[in-house]
């Protein structure tokens, strides 16, 4: 009996707390499209309007009048993709060769790429803003894609992985008279198709969240990606926040579509660039 | 197969090793050194000379770092960017090792706070600071007014030097701290459940049996949680440069805001390269120190 009401009081905090959370987590979400189907007059009304009787998608063809926000969110799509697909092809290769094929050298090159992990962006910004200005590639796909390319993290995951396969695999293709590079894309590639999946999203969100460089790379309004879009767009509108949580709105939804749809590549990819780091 | 025939075919695959490995590596290896290793170098050089927006860089030794050394503002971005860590870094791994433990038992409702702690991961810092901005309007935003409602007192937040520093912190620990759950979660589930069994059976309580089976056993990846977090918020920029560009009256300017507008809003490349190369400098030896730390902290055990 004090057993059981102990256990019962156990649950009874248990979910006030995982609720008191759960609300501190999801409301920004919710008050953002609360707000974003908004006429301005609700925006701070004071007690707060969760549903609004007055609820349309006005504020969402506001934005696109107002700024070009198809643009940014296709600058953002194009960039993050080609840099995702570009980084999974070559840190494939780059890996497959640093676990499976022997050359002089290797070992050399292979703490040489792992000590770039050391560099952070910061000291490097200047110099790279000025080698991308010197190819001339201010405010063009260029600039913003190749330099994100890249990038010591995958190449060493992918090692990691290829180390693991069995040698029978590789030796039955061998034996059946295929080259190593046909060993590569036949055999090695298909089977690393769960990691390939956690770091493309992994790419694919750290480029469509990417801040920094885009801001000093593509300034250009056609150019802008998402997330300079977004900081231009507040710059703009001071206080308009029912068109800046329109806007939000739209610069959030792909990640967050991605995310309930591909939640358990994107926990695996936190795993594993978490717990073996 | 005459053994000429063996060693041809052997010689053949090592050769062809060779040429594969190189040819597989050298994308990567020339984006690397063209666009990371070389534009490393390239800093430490600039950051040696004197060199504005016109002009060619011409060599001044070490003048950039004597005068940040007596530069107040450098002091001062520094000085504050080692308060949001030490204010940040304790926050996030408490909260999310707290939000790991209390989902550690696997359920359907556990997996639902998951998903939902886990969310602002899926959200961008700037977004994160667009919102919280808006939620932390002075006087008639969502949270003035929630806590208004209940009579609680409301700060000006990101209006007010005493509060910016807190505004611009609190959106980062939002944003991250279900990040760090998911890693250390990963971490308490796969301490043996026996483990845990035989402590109790022992007579150890709930909280006995976390403190000392789980909790050292946590240490790798506490360690790895604190060394990323505590990296990551001395580069901690975009969502303060969206809620607040360093203000009011520079209290939320960090260091990395000091170096972006010293190079791009002022063109001044030197002081600027001197200045990120400096927090690297800094950030390096911390890390080694940490690294130092948690190995003996090891050890002693």
């Amino acid at each position: 009996m004090q057993k059981a009401r102990s256990q019962m009081l156990g649950i009874g905090v248990y979910y006030v707390i995982a609720i008191v959370f759960a609300v501190i987590f999801a409301g920004p979400f919710i008050w953002m499209i609360s707000s974003a189907l908004k006429p301005a007059s609700e925006i701070f009304a004071n007690p707060p309007i969760l549903i609004s009787p007055n609820a349309s998608l006005d504020n969402f063809s506001k934005v696109f009048e107002q700024a070009p926000f198809g643009q940014y969110m296709f600058n953002s799509f194009f960039v993050a993709t080609t840099v995702t697909l570009a980084a999974l092809l070559l840190h494939s290769m780059a890996g497959y060769a640093l676990a499976r094929l022997s050359f002089p050298g290797r070992q050399l090159i292979f703490v040489g790429i792992l000590s770039t992990l050391m560099i952070p962006f910061y000291t490097i910004l200047i110099p790279l803003a000025l080698l991308v200005k010197q190819l001339g590639w201010i405010n063009t796909y260029a600039a913003l894609i190749v330099p994100a390319i890249p990038h010591a993290f995958g190449i060493f995951w992918l090692r990691q992985f290829f180390l693991g396969i069995p040698q029978d695999l590789e030796d039955a293709a061998r034996i059946d008279g295929a080259s190593r590079i046909g060993v590569f894309f036949r055999v090695a590639l298909p089977l690393a198709r769960p990691v390939l999946a956690s770091l493309a999203v992994f790419f694919f969100l750290a480029n469509w969240d990417a801040f920094l460089w885009p801001l000093v790379a593509a300034n250009r309004p056609d150019m802008r990606m998402v997330q300079v879009g977004i900081q231009s767009f507040t710059g703009e509108h001071g206080n308009a926040w029912e068109l800046i949580m329109a806007a939000s709105v739209l610069a959030v939804l792909p990640t967050l579509a991605l995310f309930f749809a591909l939640q358990r590549f994107i926990i695996a990819s936190v795993k594993m660039t978490g717990l073996k780091g | 197969m005459g053994w000429l025939d063996r060693l041809r075919k052997v010689n053949r695959d090592r050769l062809e090793q060779i040429v594969v490995g190189y040819l597989f590596l050298l994308p990567d290896v020339l984006g690397l050194l063209v666009f990371i290793v070389g534009p490393m170098l390239m800093s430490v050089y600039i950051s040696l000379s004197n060199w504005k927006l016109v002009g060619q860089p011409h060599f001044i030794g070490l003048a950039n770092y004597e005068a940040i050394i007596e530069d107040p503002l450098f002091g001062d971005s520094l000085g504050r960017t080692i308060l949001y860590t030490i204010g940040y870094v304790p926050t996030v791994y408490c909260l999310s090792l707290g939000l790991a433990v209390l989902l550690t038992r696997r359920s359907r409702s556990s997996g639902f706070f998951r998903t939902i702690y886990f969310m602002p991961v899926a959200m961008s810092l700037v977004i994160a600071g667009v919102i919280w901005r808006y939620m932390l309007e002075p006087g008639h935003g969502l949270v003035d007014i929630l806590l208004g409602s209940v009579g609680l007192p409301t700060p000006e937040w990101a209006g007010n030097v005493q509060s910016s520093m807190v505004s611009v912190m609190m959106v980062a620990i939002w944003k991250n701290a279900g990040y760090f759950m998911i890693i250390l979660l990963a971490g308490i589930q796969d301490v043996p459940s026996d483990f845990i069994e035989a402590a109790q059976v022992d007579g150890a309580n709930r909280w006995q049996a976390f403190r000392y089976i789980v909790m050292p056993l946590l240490k790798p990846i506490s360690f790895f949680v604190i060394v990323i977090l505590t990296i990551g918020s001395l580069q901690t920029f975009d969502q303060i440069y969206v809620m607040t560009r360093g203000g009011p009256a520079y209290s939320t300017y960090t260091l990395l805001m000091y170096i972006y507008e010293k190079a791009f809003r002022e063109w001044d490349f030197g002081y600027s390269a001197a200045m990120s190369v400096a927090l690297f400098a800094m950030v390096f030896i911390l890390t080694l120190i940490q690294v130092r730390y948690f190995r003996s902290a090891d050890e002693r055990q």
